[in-house]
């Protein structure tokens, strides 16, 4: 059985943004996976944690910790994204005002998700919410 | 070039997070976007910015860098202070622009 752990995201509050994602990172750590797959693991589930925080009003990350691979499956309530393609560009944010000056919103999260996972896939309906769903292989 | 090194050849202050002091430094990235510096900051470098809430220090942390640089005098916020002694990442501060202080980390990089 592959160990699973659950972490609820709360929208809006930027001071517990990265929480989780630190937590998997000291149990990866504790599985002696390789640092260098921790580091893309941890890009992936930072920006999917603070897209919850930014975008959405509240969320779950479900991460599981396969012995071949690592998988987060990050299920919102929110706005949903209108346009995902248009979403994974590089430099497309509908981000606030608020959220940029903090330095996020840059248009980046989604991209680098894609560029640090093996699998990933994203389904949203407009005024419900968003999931996302990612893979890498360690 | 350790951390406590280049805080003493470039003056800089030590706001938290002394414990940091003895990382090795592998060079630096100077970003205020958060998504640029976790996407393509690398292991052990010194970051350089404006921005002073604490999810600086959550990257800096999940990023494994070696410490981060507030420029222009500004201050970190309360909680940045308490999150980098928690994470034991350096929180170093200098009245320099990121321009000015990037030259002077790098030309003692790569001296």
């Amino acid at each position: 059985m592959a160990l699973k752990l659950e972490f609820n995201i709360v929208g809006g509050d930027f001071n517990l943004a990265g929480k989780a994602s630190s937590k998997i990172k000291k149990k990866l750590v504790q599985l002696n996976i390789d640092p260098k797959m921790i580091k893309r693991i941890v890009v992936a589930t930072y920006e999917a944690e603070l897209n919850v925080v930014a975008h959405a009003y509240s969320g779950i990350l479900n991460a599981c910790f396969d012995p071949l691979f690592f998988t987060a499956t990050v299920t919102d309530k929110g706005p949903g994204i209108e346009d995902i393609d248009k979403a994974m560009e590089a430099g497309f944010s509908t981000a606030s005002g608020i959220v940029r000056e903090m330095g996020f919103g840059a248009g980046m999260g989604l991209p680098n998700i894609k560029k640090n996972t093996d699998e990933l896939k994203i389904e949203s309906v407009v005024g419900k919410g968003t999931t996302l769903f990612f893979k890498i292989y360690y | 070039m350790k951390v406590s090194e280049l805080v003493e050849k470039l003056g800089l202050k030590v706001y938290s997070g002394k414990t940091g002091l003895e990382k090795e430094i592998s060079g630096g990235y100077v970003s205020d976007l958060l998504s640029d510096v976790m996407g393509f900051a690398s292991e052990n470098q010194i970051w350089i910015t404006l921005q002073t809430h604490q999810n600086v220090i959550a990257i800096a942390s999940l990023k494994d860098l070696a410490a981060v640089i507030l420029v222009k005098g500004l201050q970190p916020a309360g909680d940045t202070l308490q999150h980098s002694e928690e994470e034991g990442i350096p929180l170093l501060g200098t009245e320099m622009a990121a321009f000015e202080i990037a030259g002077k980390l790098y030309a003692e990089l790569n001296a």
